[in-house]
């Protein structure tokens, strides 16, 4: 049986039971998470040389697809987790360490969170503040990051910073430190509009361990071959997912209205075929994208291409472009599916999905990146 | 190739010491720019994504040339020495 099988039987419909109530009190979603690990997708993204399924980017999008249609949260959870693995897997494969971290993390279906945020350098993700010390074969990392998502829950967390304290804060390196070498202390809430159950407040970090737990290479390089090709695909999957999820509910309050008057189309009809036009196209993006991602992977072991502007501005128009689209998506099904789509406790309530969308275009600011690719294109001459 | 290109002393030969102008200007890096040997690594330096655009703008500028896409990544602009020889390839092709 397909992994993507398996999340549909096990995973989704506990991820749909419980969304509400994760969405309310703003808390972990921890029964699906639980089921996912019992079907191992939490090592999905880890080669099958080291135990894992050795999924592709398209597989990995396919999976938060079809848990955001239920539980945005279970799916941005697992998305952010496979981003760090893929991290690891993509950059660490050199090291003895990491093999046998994510060897383990195959057995015990380890859930590793990310800490690139910080205090001071104001949403920039490649700019650090915070740099490992190192005392001969050991560290001392402390950061005090402005958000962690499932921070309390997470048992390893992969860590930005710069690779000396005296370093410049762009020459940044990863670190990975598990529940045993790190203490967090909450410094903000998590009290958001959507994606609640991220649960994704503020902590100081404290952290010591050893050198080996420091990915070899700079994170700049692992950031552009690696953690923006994943997030940005990843998210763009997971909120066409919401979105996705939102049209279907008010596509069967349309259908309910059809049966009210047999041999009629209703007017809500043609406004939901409009919608699925835009949802349509929207889904062939970030599988244009996650396609392309995964032929370059097969074809090009030293993942050049993925250092070039070309990529990098593909990558953020998928993600500008998409996170800007779920939006009107979800604002046409709440104009289809009416006062029951608005109401929150109706089986076609559309408003947790408006709200987590909303989030879309604030995570890694599309203002930040517009501004980015704005400098790129200044020197870029063609569209590939 | 580089090297030829210097010997020829046309107005655009590729010396060493108009990168490191354009960079002191432009790379806003942590430390003297006209000091980088040929190998220092620019990013190590303190040059970002951001600034190394500016880097690019300017070099384009500077010997009136323009950079095809398929070298616009880290690697070409990552030392003084790496630039030189992106520019060469470029004035020879």
């Amino acid at each position: 049986m397909q992994l993507i099988d398996e999340i549909r039987s096990n995973a989704v419909e506990l991820a749909a039971k419980h969304a509400a109530d994760v969405d309310e009190r703003a808390r972990f979603p921890a029964e699906a998470m639980a089921a996912l690990r019992d079907i191992r997708a939490l090592s999905a993204a880890v080669p099958r040389e080291l135990g894992g399924a050795g999924c592709g980017m398209g597989e990995l999008a396919s999976h938060c697809v079809a848990l955001a249609q239920s539980c945005s949260a279970t799916a941005m959870i697992l998305a952010m987790h496979h981003i760090q693995v893929a991290c690891m897997a993509r950059h660490g494969m050199q090291s003895e360490f990491f093999r046998e971290f994510l060897r383990r993390l195959v057995r015990e279906q380890l859930l590793i969170a990310s800490v690139t945020s910080e205090v001071g350098t104001f949403g920039d993700t490649r700019s650090s503040v915070a740099g490992v010390e190192r005392n001969g074969d050991s560290f001392t990392l402390n950061k005090d990051a402005t958000t962690i998502s499932y921070g309390r829950q997470a048992d390893a967390l992969l860590v930005t910073c710069r690779r000396a304290p005296d370093a410049p804060p762009s020459d940044q390196i990863l670190v990975l430190v598990e529940k045993r070498d790190y203490q967090l202390e909450q410094t903000s809430n998590w009290n958001t509009l959507g994606m609640r159950g991220t649960c994704s407040p503020g902590f100081k970090l404290t952290s010591q361990g050893s050198a080996e737990q420091i990915v070899p290479g700079s994170y700049a390089d692992s950031s552009a071959q690696t953690m923006v090709p994943y997030s940005h695909i990843l998210w763009a999957s997971l909120w066409y997912g919401i979105a996705s999820g939102a049209v279907a509910r008010a596509s069967s309050h349309v259908r309910s209205e059809a049966r009210k008057k047999p041999g009629t189309v209703p007017s809500s009809a043609t406004n939901l075929a409009k919608v699925v036009v835009l949802l349509q196209s929207i889904r062939h993006h970030w599988q244009a994208v996650a396609g392309e991602f995964d032929a370059l992977s097969a074809a090009e072991a030293d993942m050049q291409s993925l250092l070039g502007m070309s990529w990098a501005l593909k990558l953020n128009n998928l993600k500008v472009s998409v996170s800007e689209s779920v939006v009107q998506v979800v604002h046409q099904a709440l104009q289809i599916a009416g006062i029951m789509g608005y109401k929150n406790d109706s089986p076609i309530s559309i408003g947790r999905s408006y709200r987590d969308l909303l989030s879309a275009a604030l995570m890694v600011s599309n203002e930040r990146i517009a501004t980015k690719n704005a400098s790129m294109l200044l020197v870029l001459k063609d569209d590939q | 190739m580089s090297a030829e290109l210097q010997q020829s002393g046309h107005d655009h030969a590729i010396s060493a010491d108009r990168i490191r102008t354009v960079l002191a200007a432009h790379a806003r890096l942590d430390r003297d720019a006209t000091r980088l040997s040929d190998e220092d690594d620019l990013y190590e330096a303190g040059m970002t994504s951001l600034s190394s655009v500016n880097v690019m703008l300017a070099l384009e500028g500077e010997f009136e040339v323009e950079f095809p896409d398929q070298l616009l990544n880290r690697a070409v602009f990552s030392s003084v020495g790496a630039i030189q020889a992106a520019l060469a390839t470029i004035q020879t092709g």
